[in-house]
């Protein structure tokens, strides 16, 4: 067997080398499970009845912020068809997806923390009988103080959210110095300051949530459940439910549309398991449209202040980002997502000093965490907007000041992120094509304008969400004496292509056609583990492991058939179902002979592979989030008209060129960039994730204005524009088959892209997401007044930062280490060991 | 899973059994055509009716009869069935527009033109679950005591949503009534009373069985609506405007409705008067407009900003009277729309 901690990726090169033709990898085909989807045989969670289920509904807290004084479930125990009641005293065990948080639990015990936290659980005969018996649950409450927005909670350090975090109800506070940007400032021609806020926004995906679980036969536990996260949710209850993770089983139904909104173990899983264990039945829950907007876990909203200096000739000589984040009720991913609201400002461009400052705020509403582009989605939009209006007053095209400045590939930036191949240039180059920029930037009529954004994005989170050493994804191949293939993995197939992914990398190896291939993923009894579908790391990670696997299997094959056909083993191809002498194509065994041959000689043919991240030269404590094997890149151009008096906004156009390595399926690939620039136009354009609160003296309530997909705006069909995609394929040497992401990256450049249309057709900046109308008209009113022709944030409000931790850019000497890394006090420490 | 509250389903075969029905039953009876607006309603628990009685099955309801004096419409014809009619597309073009620009095309298939006169008003803090709606507190609209959009208020504030009525209003339709005891034509401007919670004059052993126009000849009307997406989405301001206009584009006459900013349609009569006696030139247009958006006091329970509603409300005035005079307003129409739509 060959070594395991061999990377793959070597073998990639050699085999683009040999000249082959590829016959599965880069040919557009339908992907594995379409036809499931198409004919409606797709079996999501809700799908799934089993004989004596019951059904389960929630009790949510009415109340922003409270007390639990005392509750009372007899007269719902006593509802004719309830089988079970529950509350947090069931459940008492914290969990949470980060180990450092902790901090939630399945029913709130005693403490409420936004409306819609859940209290209770009915299970009933009827999924009508449990809601019914929810209104016979008495709870009593002390209505406490809230919180609706980060500058509130830092004014309001009492009544605390959580009693942990900084102090009051700041939740994470970061401070990171690359360099020393006063010193970047002194040197620059000019300095640009603008503030900018990123309004929150949820996933929106079609399927609610929805879990059942069984005790089974044996007595353990299975859980079907619509979650991007098997292996995390198996560790959270283990932890909660006390149980050897050995007796749980998770199977992540196929997922419609994750997008981040079911990356963490959510507390609707753990009772449902809860009560399958009490009541040996099978329980089902699944969620109203209302309660996902209680799940939440969305984009957390974002105020900005961005300080760049810049040479004349636009080469940045420093930056200094702070952001202020809200990151409602808890945790959540919500300390990473801290870090990447800074950690990749230095991937695209070149950024020589580079000063972080980033603080989390808890506020009493549904928790936020990460939505497709996890943190980065803020401060590119910032960044972009800031360098339009840089190109503007240094007198450069956009697009040119961008080719300026591009980072190069296998750069090591500021804050010590390798960075893989770079096509940032290739995208710029290809959408200032494609879209005529150079005949329409600052050259259409009035109420017409194209505006040019760029952006980044991880393939992979560099490094696990809890620490271990082990690989972050495996794969198991199976090889059957009937010539079939099958794949066991735990990734989770959330309808971003990952099944195809897999069946695609492993037949091409194989040289079958990816129906010859069974495909079994997310189910934690039957696969290796993959940590999950989250940060656009399956296509390299689960990519490469299922890489070595077949190629494991081909050397077993190779090794049977040449000794059979007595031809050289580098002489041996597969290709159309058959192992044969390149030399002589006529002289092979088929695939199915290969298969037999293999177990005759090895016995039966079973390989495994995986996947380990290489080491990131980040060091420094925060230097976890933001490393990556390698980086996806992307530009666009979107083409706005803007009513002059009513400032209606119409995007009829919209190009972008996007950095893929090289794109495994091109359809699918194609579709992920649509579905993004999807994503982001909503973002761009109406989608808010907004509260109200009602006047103080009448009502303490702080609720979501409108959880339901009919007021939640997010585009129609009919709202889409025509979207031109062309994909930039560099093959990167760390993906498979030289393969990066795309199902995120392509999201970011589409919101900056629309605010410097809006600015290029009607000379107003709208310096937030969305960008509505009302906040164009606005923006002309100040213009026709003579003032800033601007709509935005004037101000960023003052942060009690701690002391910066100092790491010294590669170019100065640094190691990746911080000069001054403060240990950690042995308080918390100790609170580290409790909360964990 | 949203479920629906449990409920008696009735299904009479006449218009008569019906009526027999609702007079038995009073209040706990509502009536259900298209259930496109009273199913998610009562999922929401805003409505908690004892008995559905079903006009499915009653005839007669669902014809659109054209005679030289007039139109009657069936008011269980669906959406679908008047947008895809070309005789609604000359002087009945409002309506025509209106009925196209509901919701969705699978919720037009289902929803009739009685359902949407009769549509229940709507607003953000009563558009919500019951769950929802109890963290509130209520509202005055149901269960609570406050109207949220205007604390002060001592009437429902809630918006009137229909999009065919202020089409229909602009064109002078009147709507038959029936109970068990008698029937009656009443004017559809008058159907409506200035409270959201009160909101239709409808009595509740009455069914709403037919629409009638007069004869619209020489008539020209048209219907914006302004909603944030180009399709789904409730009306949040609309402009019915319909002229009849003589020699020389000399307008005889002219109705203007603005609908969607108040708990009932607002007839324009004003900007409509302004512009009798004379041709449709710009200074005719910005004076109706003018006019004619005074009267829009939208409140901040729809989406979009209320001050901007007002502000569009005058220039959709504009763009319908300027379609009206014959100039070419597709741009602007297909923008809004987001669909090419003529």
């Amino acid at each position: 067997m060959p070594n395991p901690t061999e990377s793959p990726a070597v073998e990639v090169v050699e085999l683009q080398l040999e000249t082959d033709r590829l016959r599965v990898i880069g040919v557009p085909r339908r992907r594995v499970d379409a036809r499931a989807k198409v004919t409606g045989q797709t079996r999501y969670a809700d799908d799934i009845f089993l004989p004596r289920m019951a059904y389960c509904k929630l009790l949510r807290s009415p109340h922003p912020h409270a007390r639990i004084q005392k509750i009372d479930s007899s007269r719902a125990l006593a509802h004719p068809g309830v089988y079970l009641v529950l509350t947090g005293k069931d459940l008492p065990i914290e969990y949470g997806i980060i180990p450092v948080s902790q901090d939630e639990q399945a029913l709130c015990l005693d403490h409420v923390r936004h409306v819609g936290d859940p209290v209770a659980a009915v299970v009933a005969r009827e999924e009508l009988t449990a809601l019914e018996a929810l209104d016979l649950i008495d709870v009593e409450y002390e209505i406490l103080t809230t919180v609706s927005d980060p500058e509130e909670a830092l004014a309001t350090p009492e009544p605390r959210i959580h009693d942990y975090g900084e102090e009051g109800n700041i939740h994470k506070r970061v401070n990171l110095e690359f360099g020393n940007v006063d010193e970047g400032f002194a040197e620059a021609d000019e300095i640009f300051e603008d503030f900018f806020f990123y309004q929150g926004n949820t996933h929106l995906p079609i399927e609610q949530h929805a879990s059942v679980a069984i005790k089974d036969p044996e007595g353990k536990l299975t859980i079907w459940s619509s979650t991007q996260t098997p292996h995390y949710l198996h560790r959270a209850l283990a932890k909660v439910l006390e149980m050897s993770p050995a007796h749980i089983r998770v199977i992540a139904t196929p997922n419609g549309g994750g997008f981040g909104g079911k990356s963490d173990p959510f507390n609707h899983e753990i009772v449902v398991a809860k009560a399958a264990l009490m009541l040996d039945r099978p329980v089902k829950i699944g969620l109203t449209r209302e309660e996902v907007f209680y799940c939440h876990r969305g984009r957390h909203p974002v105020l900005m202040r961005f300080k760049t200096g810049v040479k004349k000739d636009g080469t940045i000589t420093g930056m200094h980002l702070q952001t202020l984040i809200d990151g409602g009720a808890y945790g959540s991913y919500g300390v990473a997502s801290t870090f990447y609201t800074g950690a990749l400002q230095t991937t695209s461009y070149h950024v020589p000093r580079y000063h972080f400052q980033a603080c989390r705020a808890f506020t009493n509403k549904p928790p936020c965490g990460p939505k497709r582009g996890h943190g980065t989605v803020q401060p590119r939009f910032g960044q972009e907007i800031q360098l339009d209006k840089i190109a503007e007053k240094l007198k450069l095209d956009p697009a040119e000041l961008r080719l300026r400045i591009a980072e190069a590939p296998n750069a090591v930036t500021a804050n010590f992120l390798e960075l893989g191949t770079v096509g940032l240039r290739e995208c710029i180059r290809r959408v200032v094509k494609i879209s005529s920029w150079n005949e329409k930037f600052r050259k259409l009529p009035e109420g017409r304008g194209v505006g040019l954004a760029c952006s980044a994005y991880l393939t992979g989170a560099g490094l696990p969400i809890y620490w271990n050493a082990m690989p972050h994804s495996g794969v198991q191949l199976k090889l059957d004496r009937g010539g079939g293939i099958t794949i066991f993995c735990g990734a989770t197939e959330i309808g971003q292509g990952s099944d195809d992914v897999l069946a695609a990398i492993v037949a091409e190896v194989l040289g079958v056609t990816t129906f010859d291939i069974r495909i079994y993923t997310g189910d934690t009894d039957l696969g290796p583990v993959d940590l999950g579908s989250y940060s656009s790391r399956v296509t390299l990670m689960a990519g490469n492991a299922a890489m070595q696997a077949a190629e494991r299997a081909k050397a077993m094959l190779t090794e049977a058939v040449g000794a059979r056909l007595d031809v050289p083993k580098e002489r041996l191809r597969f290709a159309d179902q058959r192992v044969f002498d390149s030399a002589a194509p006529e002289k092979g065994v088929t695939f199915h002979e290969a298969v037999c041959l293999a177990e005759a000689r090895f016995g039966t043919v079973g390989t495994v592979g995986s996947y380990t991240p290489p080491r990131s030269p980040a060091q420094f404590k925060g230097g976890g989030v933001g490393p990556s094997p390698t980086y996806s890149y992307s530009a666009a151009v979107v083409e706005v008209t803007v009513n002059p008096v009513t400032g209606w906004i119409n995007v009829p156009k919209i190009w972008i060129a996007h950095d893929i390595g090289r794109a495994l399926n091109p359809a699918l690939a194609r579709g992920q960039v649509e579905g993004s620039v999807y994503m982001g136009l909503g973002e761009a354009l109406m989608e808010e994730q907004e509260f109200r609160r009602l006047p103080k003296r009448l009502s303490h309530a702080l609720v979501h204005k409108f959880p339901s997909i009919l007021e939640y705006k997010s585009p129609t069909s009919l709202d889409m524009p025509e979207i031109v995609v062309e994909l930039v394929e560099e093959p990167d040497p760390h993906g498979p088959f030289g393969a990066k992401e795309v199902g995120q990256g392509p999201l970011l450049p589409i919101m900056p892209a629309v605010a410097n249309a809006v600015y290029d057709a009607v000379g107003v900046r709208v310096d937030e997401v969305p960008i509505t109308p009302e906040k164009i008209v606005k923006a002309l009113a100040e213009k026709k007044a003579g003032r800033a022709p601007r709509f935005g944030p004037t101000y960023f409000p003052d942060v009690d930062w701690p002391e910066p931790l100092r790491v010294p850019p590669p170019w100065e000497g640094g190691d990746g280490r911080a000069v001054n890394e403060v240990r950690r006090s042995s308080s918390q420490r100790k609170e580290k060991v409790l909360r964990t | 899973m949203m479920r629906l509250p449990l409920f008696e389903f009735r299904a009479p075969r006449t218009l008569e059994e019906a009526a027999r029905i609702l007079d038995g039953e009073g209040t706990s009876a509502m009536l259900l055509a298209g259930g496109t607006d009273l199913l998610p309603n009562m999922k929401r628990r805003q409505q908690v009716p004892r008995t559905l009685v079903s006009l499915r099955h009653v005839g007669g309801l669902k014809e659109a009869q054209l005679t030289p004096s007039g139109l009657r419409l069936g008011a269980c014809l669906t959406l679908a069935d008047i947008a895809r009619d070309p005789r609604f597309r000359n002087g009945a073009s409002a309506l025509w527009q209106a009925a196209s620009q509901v919701a969705t095309p699978h919720i037009r298939t289902m929803a009739t033109l009685g359902g949407n006169i009769c549509l229940d008003t709507r607003c953000n803090y009563y558009d919500q679950s019951y769950e929802w709606r109890k963290a509130i507190n209520f509202c005055l609209k149901k269960d609570g005591i406050t109207c949220w959009v205007a604390p002060a208020s001592s009437k429902c504030m809630a918006v009137s949503s229909t999009d065919t009525a202020p089409a229909l209003i602009a064109l002078g339709a009147r709507v038959l009534l029936v109970s068990r005891a008698e029937e009656r034509e009443v004017p559809l401007c008058d159907l409506y009373n200035s409270d959201g919670s009160d909101y239709i004059r409808r009595r509740p052993n009455e069914i709403l069985t037919e629409v009638l126009l007069d004869s619209l000849r020489g008539w020209k009307s048209t219907y914006w609506k302004l909603r944030r997406r180009g399709s789904f989405d409730f009306p949040v301001l609309s402009v019915a405007a319909a002229v009849q206009l003589g020699n020389g584009g000399i307008a005889q006459d002219a109705r203007i409705v603005v609908g969607s900013v108040a708990s009932r349609p607002l007839v324009a009569t004003e900007a409509a008067k302004s512009l009798v006696g004379r041709p449709l030139d710009e200074e005719a247009i910005r004076e109706a407009a003018a006019l004619a958006g005074r009267i829009a006091k939208p409140l901040d329970n729809t989406d979009f900003d209320m001050s901007w509603r007002k502000k569009v409300a005058t220039e959709f005035v504009t763009y319908a009277l300027r379609e009206l005079r014959g100039e070419d307003v597709r741009t602007e129409r297909q923008r809004l729309t987001r669909y090419p739509f003529v």
